[in-house]
């Protein structure tokens, strides 16, 4: 067991002993620190006032610098990291970063609250991509806030950075010195930090992180925490033990497994993003509208299958493709669809001291065509009233050899439409045979009204994803995308 | 000191002149982190920390409240409730008894607050907040405007009515007339910095309280009020808000209050930030109207008659929907005139928060219901909305009387409009939509253009005076305090950039300092756009009463006559003499001359007497139009904003930077009012959309993708106002109108245009695949 916290702000070394498990990032900034360039504007990862970047290794050993929202980050979370603050940006002669001074010359700030946390989120692009095009920065600024500008500045800005600075002589491109630095961090001891009697733990395997989770059924699983941070920031929850998936590079893999792909509970949607696109190109789509990029970076599917919420995104694309989560106690594992893990709102088919260890997607066979929906009152950073997701398998003569179609935001559980599919199977993909089975949907579920939409809309919009499928394999010309690649509509 | 002669400056223009496009005076501050906020500040000693405990009822008598949990908790300091209040509990504006800064036995909405509790760190205090035993005694509770206006109508405060010819003779004799009823929703403010004060006893009966305010001098009133001290014993500061819209106008007062009030109690600092969700609990909103509309018109669409009733949801006080609704009904002409007309408003108590100014302050509610009044024209002619709109705008010469009796004596819209329609393609795209709409079967696209007129000044006449204080120091160096508040507006950049223009120095020489009651007295609130329309102009008046000594001083010593003596870029000249800037001040401090000035401004001409219905409420108006195109998912209700241009009247913008930056900003938030941003409450009063995660505001990518934006050019205010500049904080705001009605046109399209879609605002896509459900309906005959 390790003691200390280390962590690199900026250059300096900071090793801290005792700390509250659930301490956030931006509370020891501002607070304790008194760096109070970063701002807080709703302490839960929704405005992106709070956002810094950090610098981790990533599962090969190179360095990655991610926008993250320090509002909901778990200082402890920061070992073997670099955390980089606005504070950091000024060049050593004072001058300003070119993602500073292009808000400057593009007259991106007004009352400038939200201005530190969208100089970092513009600071992260510049230092991981060159010139992207407009729907990449719209990405990118998602997970930010502004009240005043209305964005076209700051969108300006995002181009402009590029001409004002020469990405290559950056002051921060010379990522090998610091891969270094954080690589002699990096142990293989379990990390046991905490104070007042409430612990930490940060395990560098996956065996350490079973033992522990086994010997602690009672201890709080964290991977990003974009879920169990607002527990504390909002619902002011006190966790005794805090048991972090972060450090255990196993969990924080994707392995091609032949037939599947085996996605680690720990891996964010960051990183999961690319390979279940390649497989999935409209999983990847609905992957891009979770959250947003400071959420993604941080945010684990394992994380939105574990906690069980009846809408969240991943599931009802996981369960309409048919997959399975493997499940660990100790040495102990067991492997069950997706679909039966959750029993009821609340209730999952996990036992104290199990844990997910890995999402397994089966790859797609021939002829097979996946579509998810997410429907919200805003495209990014928004959750899903409704999210549906459809495996479709036409038989030669167009009938429906197989259909699997499951919802989030329908039921207290994700769940799959049942009656829908039942009264498709076998029959032609036809217009008729669609409507008829939009009105089974209505029978699969009752759904409830609550601010994200009334239990009518729902119902409407759930069959009207049917429709949209049904158009959207059968006439490619049919623009039916407001966004996202329109090919994808078509694929 | 030696007076060394200072080389004379030979530049041929100043930097920061005025109508120059600076940057914010803070620009380089806002983006390292080193521009200071309240919560930025660094901290006093001892400072405490304050949480509120809320009501969770909306109605319901408090039978009990017990607080020994509170007390007992750890950290903590003191609590307060009513009874420690020395002086009045009230913190409303108007005085009138009903907003206390603590409820007592009687609670009137969800969040209302009951006590404070201060700690030594604030999550202890959150923590002891929620421990708070209360025994409430339920009461019936008004929640809707439906429930207050059907029940009985009890009113926050008095209704206003404005009337024009004879409504109810010209709505019997029209050729034609339409009914209906619109529902337009409330808005969260959604300033990034949520509410905030810090406040600091100082001796004897004083306070320093610094928060993040629109309103400085009435904090001022507030405080002293509650704390029963002398206004002078209470200096209020703030250098800059983190975003204000309105939402900082009223409620700042009571985070201050309560800071001071514990400041003064335990002689140590309180700082107050409350969470963003009790910031959303606690403070007022944009009202929500239900607004009943009977219009009369020809067979060629002219409007001869309308009536109209806005009742609002105020909320459980008065605040300021006084004139909140005055101001809907003053902007429900639009730019349309109207030959007889008959508005009424309608304040209505309800058990919720209450609500308050935010941008447009009424205004938006009003031409919202004028808009849907000539859409509804259009769709019974079969005419294009654009075409109606057209006929009916105001006359410049005839036509020109509105509701209120005030002559519109500046009108340019038949012109701007006419510019925009041409400039944006706006036939070319309606015919383009239209083939569109026919080849698409799920996504639909829809087109409008939506005008703006909108009135600037207070509507109560008194408040549009302002003061300002400028300093000339011995280097040349200048300071300019004035009563405007800067919440990201640029307020303190369009005064330095007048107060350089004045002195004809560059204006990096002139700093803009902290707005507090110390310096200038008996402030408006920073609201009704008006901020730089007063405050530049007070600014302006300082500045020449400095220059007026000093041309007098250097008339003399040059020995010509003053009127002589001219400000050139970084010097003054007379002739072929001339000196340096700082040598002038220099020369005149020796000389036993005053380098410090006040300046005073009020706006001439305007007038109101709101018993009668009559006046000249408003200085002059500011012009905009905009252009939208939507498309539609009409499986989903979703929808995005492909393309918008906007041109608008900023007078001779002062700086079209800034201009452009309000316009751009007010479009996207008045944008958002009518679409996404929703306000939901459930069955017993509590506010369910109550942070970011669930009030959804405009993101990045919800900007319209193609946005052209273009100031009137040549286009001076008629008035005298500061350079013949146009106010432009609230007016683009309803810019944003015209996504709805494209959005209406789009839905329009699925009953072929037959039926007006009457789309409710906020037009959710719930909303908008609703209204097309209703619209398919209709067309199928069910
Ligand atoms: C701003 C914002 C936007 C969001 N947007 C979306 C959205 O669009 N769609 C959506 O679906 N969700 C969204 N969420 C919710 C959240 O991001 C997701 O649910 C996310 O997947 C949670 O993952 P995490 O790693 O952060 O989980 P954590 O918060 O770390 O954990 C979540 C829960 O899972 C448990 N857990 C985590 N890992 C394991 C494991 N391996 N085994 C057992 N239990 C485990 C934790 O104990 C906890 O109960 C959003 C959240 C925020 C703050
Ligand atoms: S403070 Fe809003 S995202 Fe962190
Ligand atoms: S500049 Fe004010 S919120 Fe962005």
């Amino acid at each position: 067991m390790r003691e200390s916290l280390r962590f690199y702000l900026g250059d300096e070394l900071r090793e801290i002993r005792d700390v509250d498990p659930t301490l956030t990032v931006l509370d020891w900034l501002r607070l304790d620190q008194r760096r109070t360039g970063t701002k807080e504007g709703c302490a839960e990862g929704d405005c992106g006032a709070c956002t810094v970047v950090v610098g981790r290794l990533d599962s090969d050993g190179a360095l990655r610098y991610e926008a993250v929202n320090a509002c909901i980050r778990f200082l402890a979370t920061l070992d073997g990291c670099q955390l980089l603050t606005v504070e950091h940006l000024r060049g050593p002669d004072g001058a300003l970063h070119p993602a500073q001074q292009a808000m400057v010359d593009c007259h991106g700030s007004q009352c400038g609250f939200c201005t530190p946390g969208f100089v970092l989120s513009l600071f992260a692009l510049y230092l991981n991509e060159d010139r992207p095009g407009s729907e990449r920065i719209n990405d990118a600024l998602a997970g930010n806030l502004c009240r005043c500008t209305g964005y076209e500045p700051i969108v300006q800005a995002a181009r402009r950075m590029y001409e004002l600075g020469d990405r290559a002589a950056d002051r921060f491109a010379d990522r090998a010195a610091t891969a270094a630095r954080l690589a002699a961090l990096a142990d293989a001891d379990c990390l046991s930090v905490g104070a007042a009697g409430r612990r930490f733990l940060a395990p560098a395997t996956a065996d350490q992180f079973a033992d522990l989770y086994a010997a602690n059924p009672d201890a709080t699983i964290v991977a990003g925490a974009t879920d169990v941070g607002l527990w504390v920031t909002k619902f002011q929850r006190v966790l005794a033990t805090v048991l972090y998936t972060g450090r255990v590079q196993e969990l924080r893999r994707v392995v091609d497994r032949g037939d599947a792909l085996e996605i680690g509970a720990g891996v964010t949607y960051r990183d999961a993003a690319a390979p279940i696109a390649a497989l999935y190109p409209d999983f990847g789509e609905l992957i891009r509208r979770i959250g947003a990029e400071q959420v993604r970076n941080v945010g684990t599917i394992g994380g939105n299958i574990a906690n069980g919420s009846p809408i969240g995104d991943s599931p009802p694309a996981l369960i309409a493709l048919g997959a399975s989560i493997r499940l660990r106690r100790g040495s102990e594992r067991r492997v069950l669809p997706l679909e039966d893990f959750f029993l009821a709102y609340g209730q999952q088919d996990r036992r104290p001291g199990e844990f997910v260890e890995a999402i397994l997607l089966p790859k797609p066979q021939p002829g097979e065509r996946f579509r998810a929906y997410k429907i919200a009152k805003r495209f990014d950073q928004d959750i899903s009233a409704v999210c549906g997701a459809f495996r479709l398998r036409l038989d030669a003569d167009g009938r429906v050899a197989d259909l699997r179609a499951a919802f989030g935001g329908m039921a207290g559980t994700p769940k799959r439409a049942s009656g829908t599919e039942a009264a498709l199977i076998g029959l032609p993909w036809t217009e008729a045979n669609v409507r008829a089975a939009m009105t089974a949907l209505r029978g699969d579920f009752t759904p409830l009204s609550d601010w994200r939409a009334s239990a009518a809309y729902r119902s409407e919009v759930a069959a009207n994803l049917l429709l949209k499928l049904y158009v959207e394999t059968t006439d490619p010309d049919a623009d039916t995308r407001l966004v996202g690649d329109r090919r994808l509509a078509h694929a | 000191m030696p007076d060394a002669a200072l080389p004379v400056p030979t530049i041929s223009a100043i930097d920061g002149a005025v109508h120059s496009p600076r940057p914010h005076e803070s620009a380089h501050k806002h983006v390292s982190g080193e521009a200071v906020y309240i919560d930025d500040i660094a901290e006093p000693a001892g400072l405490l920390h304050v949480a509120l405990g809320l009501s969770a009822k909306a109605h319901a008598r408090v039978t009990a409240l017990d607080l020994s949990r509170v007390r007992a908790a750890p950290g903590v300091a003191v609590v307060v409730t009513a009874a420690d209040v020395p002086g009045v509990n009230d913190i409303g504006y108007m005085g009138k008894g009903d907003e206390p800064l603590f409820a007592s036995d009687l609670v009137q909405h969800v969040g209302q607050p009951l006590f404070a509790v201060a700690a030594h760190t604030r999550d202890q205090a959150r923590r002891a907040a929620a421990l708070a035993d209360v025994t409430y005694e339920d009461l019936p509770a008004i929640l809707t405007i439906a429930a207050a206006r059907d029940g009985e109508r009890t009113l926050v405060t008095a209704p206003m009515t404005l009337t024009v010819g004879d409504s109810a003779a010209a709505l019997a004799e029209a050729p034609r007339r339409l009914d209906g009823r619109l529902a337009v929703g409330g808005q969260e403010h959604f300033y990034l910095e949520s509410q905030i004060a810090l406040a600091i006893p100082g001796e004897d009966e004083e306070v320093l309280v610094h928060v993040s305010t629109q309103h400085p001098t009435e904090v001022q009133h507030i405080v002293a009020h509650i704390l029963h001290v002398p206004n002078g014993a209470v200096t209020v500061e703030v250098r800059r808000m983190g975003g204000g819209f309105g939402g900082k106008e009223t409620q700042a007062n009571l985070f201050a209050a309560c800071a001071a009030l514990i400041a003064k109690k335990t002689g140590r600092a309180a700082k107050l930030r409350p969470d963003r969700d009790d910031d959303f609990q606690i403070t007022g909103k944009r009202h929500d109207f239900e607004i009943d509309y009977a219009v009369g018109f020809t067979d060629e669409g002219l409007v001869t008659g309308v009536e109209m009733l806005f009742a609002a949801r105020a909320g459980y006080a008065a605040d300021l929907s006084g004139p909140v609704t005055d101001r809907a009904l003053f902007h429900a002409d639009n730019c349309y005139h109207y030959p007889a007309a008959r508005l009424e408003s309608l304040p209505l108590k309800t058990n919720t928060v209450s609500n308050t100014a935010f941008r447009g302050f009424g205004g938006p509610q009003g031409m919202v219901a004028a808009e849907r009044v000539i859409d509804e024209i259009a769709f019974a002619l079969g005419a294009d909305p654009l075409t109606i709109r057209k006929r009916n705008f105001y006359g410049v010469e005839d036509r020109n009387l509105t509701p209120y009796h005030q002559i519109v004596a500046d009108n340019i819209i038949p012109e701007l409009v006419a510019e925009l329609e041409a400039d944006c393609g706006y036939w070319e795209r309606r015919a383009a939509i239209r083939a569109h709409n026919a080849r698409s079967r799920i996504l639909k696209k829809g087109l409008a253009l939506t005008p703006v007129k909108f009135g600037i000044s207070f509507t109560a006449t008194h408040y549009n005076q302002a003061g300002a204080l400028v300093h000339v120091y011995t280097d040349g160096s200048v300071q300019v305090n004035h009563g405007g508040t800067e919440m990201g507006q640029g307020l303190h950049t369009k005064v330095a950039q007048i107060v350089a223009e004045e002195f004809q120095i560059d204006i990096a020489q002139v700093r803009p300092t902290a707005t507090t009651t110390g310096k200038v007295p008996n402030t408006s609130a920073t609201a009704a756009s008006s901020g730089t329309d007063l405050n530049g102009k007070a600014a302006q008046n300082a500045a020449r009463a400095i220059k007026e000594r000093l041309a007098a001083f250097a008339a003399e010593r040059w020995g010509v006559a003053a009127d002589a003596v001219v400000f050139a870029p970084g010097r003054i000249q007379a002739g072929d003499q001339s000196m340096s800037f700082p040598e002038l001040v220099r020369a005149a401090y020796m000389a036993r001359v005053q380098l410090s000035a006040t300046g005073f401004y009020k706006t001439p001409k305007i007038h109101w007497d709101r018993a009668a219905g009559r006046g000249t409420p408003f200085f002059y108006y500011a012009y905009g139009a905009a252009c939208s195109e939507v498309t539609v998912d009409t499986l989903t209700g979703e929808y995005v904003v492909d393309r918008v241009d906007i041109l608008h009247d900023c007078g001779r913008s002062l700086n079209p930077a800034i201009d452009k930056g309000q316009i751009e900003g007010g479009f996207v938030q008045g944008m958002g009012w009518l679409t996404m941003e929703e306000l939901w409450w459930d069955g017993q009063g509590r506010l369910r959309t109550h942070a970011p995660s669930t009030y959804k505001i405009p993101a990045c990518g919800d900007r319209p993708r193609v946005f052209n934006v273009r100031l009137l050019d040549n286009a001076p205010n008629r008035e005298d106002s500061v350079f013949r500049s146009k106010a432009v904080g609230e007016p683009p705001f309803m810019l944003g109108m015209s996504v709805l009605h494209a959005l209406s046109d789009a839905v329009a399209s699925v009953a072929d245009h037959r039926f007006c879609p009457q789309l409710d605002a906020p037009a959710t896509p719930e909303r908008v695949l609703a209204t097309i459900g209703r619209l398919r309906a209709r067309a199928a005959g069910v």
